[in-house]
């Protein structure tokens, strides 16, 4: 079985950003970029499949400039056999990625297509759903522990007041939370080897669909601040506070 | 202008997530219709023909649908699709799940976890964990959108019912099945819509200790959430977890407690109303967006807080 790992290049979590001064969006020259968290648990939870012997072939796929390049080596140095990078410096929207990996997937068939749940920068959370929408295929999303039985696939998904179990068909779209796993650092030998594994490059033009923007972005700007407030000296004064002032308890 | 709202209910009522996020739809202008599903369930069905500013409520009747699965409701909301401009959900896990299946059938882009809204096409909502704040203008025919509940108050019942109209659903497909739902057993809110939240951070020290939390949040009615820094080091699972690779909360009132205030532990909290810091470095990034800061040592501060409850 073949599975299929997209996978976005954002800024580091750990960075602080920074609102454009003319309000076009966050700077992102000379800032750290990383591979979006949940795209770490699912380049991760796709080497577990393959290390169990459960998949044979993992693909990972990053739309985006050339930069991505790097995003595809560091899933390459994990443990991913092959990269495919679409190339294009454009921004595009969830739908767009969806309709590309859907000609990918077709292209590919694989079993399973295992994405991050958002990515860290545009907090939309929708490719995955589109994705599974675009190729008819069932959805496990928010995902935090996967099990291959047969022909279907059991995926427990976080939800908002615990744990739900869905029984999908194979193929599947299944999208990674927190809890799936621990992705693993790359060791040197492996970013070494990583550097001859085969990357693919398209453009969106091989794949002949409409990726023109639906949204336009007007303005983007800083949240409001927050002003520190006062230092309390006791729990008594806290509480009398919470109480009388804020008015919250 | 039409929308179509989809309503989520649980154990006899319905999500009061939803019931904020269908504040939104007033200013899409024209009428808006309710979507709940599932059978046996009319105390739902009654109470939501009931909410503020509905004209219409339709009841998706069948069993298949007493647990939303969204290949399934994608497919019957698709099937009546050509009678609305609008779509909107709460964006719960399961209007995150829903909506943007249903977008990519509709062949539109989706705008996610709307915090305002500046004209029927133009809207405002968060990037970056709400670290950037966009105003973005849609330029699909049909709109697909998930709202954040924080943002808007809820709606409210009235006395009246509006029309109920009874929709079976037919050859829905059949590629997931439900199997079963282990929900938290807890006396206490859930994360995302608590009222008041108590988080603990690496300064609690143990998973044992969180117990100090418990027994403020009991007296509260809070719900106990904890710092990324928490999580990692197991002292308790990451459904706790508030912040930027966590769960997104703006309570009433948030009380951080041994917290240092990491980026991405702010971003998940910031939007609270009020914030107190408990910490005993008082240097901690936490107190300079705390309207209350108390220098002091929790294992201290905890019992006395429960106390003076």
């Amino acid at each position: 079985m073949k599975i299929l790992v997209p996978i976005k290049r954002v800024i580091d979590p750990y960075v602080s950003i920074r609102v454009k001064s003319d309000q076009t969006g966050v700077e992102t020259d000379n800032v750290k970029m990383s591979m979006n968290p949940f795209c770490e648990i699912a380049v991760e939870e796709a080497i577990r499949l393959k290390e169990s012997g459960k998949a044979t072939e993992i693909i990972a796929i990053s739309i985006g400039n050339q930069a991505c390049q790097e995003t595809i080596r560091t899933a390459l140095a994990m443990g991913a056999d092959k990269g495919i990078h679409v190339l294009t410096d454009e921004i595009l929207e969830p739908l767009a990625i969806a309709k590309i990996l859907a000609k990918i997937v077709e292209q590919e068939s694989p079993g399973l297509v295992i994405l991050g749940k958002q990515a860290i920068d545009g907090d939309n959370n929708q490719t995955g759903q589109m994705l599974a929408a675009l190729t008819e295929m069932p959805q496990g999303t928010f995902a935090s522990k996967i099990e291959i039985e047969g022909e279907k696939i059991k995926v427990t998904r976080e939800i908002d007041g615990g744990l739900q179990a869905l029984n999908l068909n194979m193929p599947a779209v299944i999208t990674t939370d927190l809890r799936l796993n621990e992705p693993r650092y790359a060791s040197l030998p492996n970013i070494m080897k990583a550097k001859k594994k085969p990357i693919d490059q398209k453009t969106p033009v091989d794949f002949g669909i409409d990726i023109s923007p639906r949204i336009k972005i007007l303005k983007v700007i800083e949240p409001p601040k927050r002003q520190a407030g006062v230092k309390v000296e006791s729990v008594t004064e806290l509480v009398d506070k919470l109480k009388n002032e804020a008015g919250v308890i | 202008m039409t929308t179509l709202f989809f309503i989520e209910h649980a154990n006899g009522k319905i999500n009061n997530q939803s019931l904020k996020a269908i504040t939104s739809t007033k200013d899409f202008g024209g009428e808006v219709h309710g979507l709940v599903a599932g059978a046996n369930i009319d105390e739902v069905v009654q109470e939501a023909a009931k909410i503020e500013g509905l004209s219409k409520l339709i009841h998706v009747d069948d069993e298949d649908f007493n647990n939303i699965l969204a290949e399934k409701i994608t497919f019957v909301i698709f099937d009546i699709s050509s009678n609305y401009d609008f779509f909107a959900a709460a964006a719960t896990t399961t209007g995150k799940n829903v909506m943007p299946r249903l977008a990519a059938k509709l062949d539109v882009s989706q705008i996610s976890e709307i915090i305002g809204i500046e004209s029927p096409d133009i809207f405002i909502r968060t990037m970056y964990a709400g670290n950037a704040i966009a105003t973005v203008q849609s330029y699909d025919k049909k709109k697909v959108l998930t709202v954040r509940p924080t943002a808007f108050k809820a709606a409210e019942i009235k006395t009246d019912a509006c029309t109920i109209e009874k929709l079976i659903p037919k050859n829905i497909p059949e590629i997931s099945e439900y199997l079963n739902e282990e929900l938290t057993k807890s006396d206490r809110p859930e994360l995302t819509s608590a009222k008041i939240i108590i988080s603990g951070g690496r300064g609690m020290q143990n998973g044992e200790n969180f117990e100090l939390l418990d027994k403020v949040a009991a007296k509260l009615g809070a719900a106990v959430g904890a710092s990324r820094a928490a999580v990692d080091a197991g002292f308790v699972p990451n459904d706790y977890q508030v912040g930027q690779t966590g769960k997104v909360v703006a309570p009433e009132l948030y009380i951080a407690v041994g917290i240092s205030g990491a980026i991405q532990h702010l971003a998940g909290m910031k939007d609270s109303k009020v914030i107190v810091a408990i910490n005993k470095d008082e240097e901690a990034p936490i107190f300079d967006v705390a309207d209350y800061g108390l220098v002091a040592d929790l294992f201290q501060v905890l019992p006395e807080l429960e106390q003076a409850l």
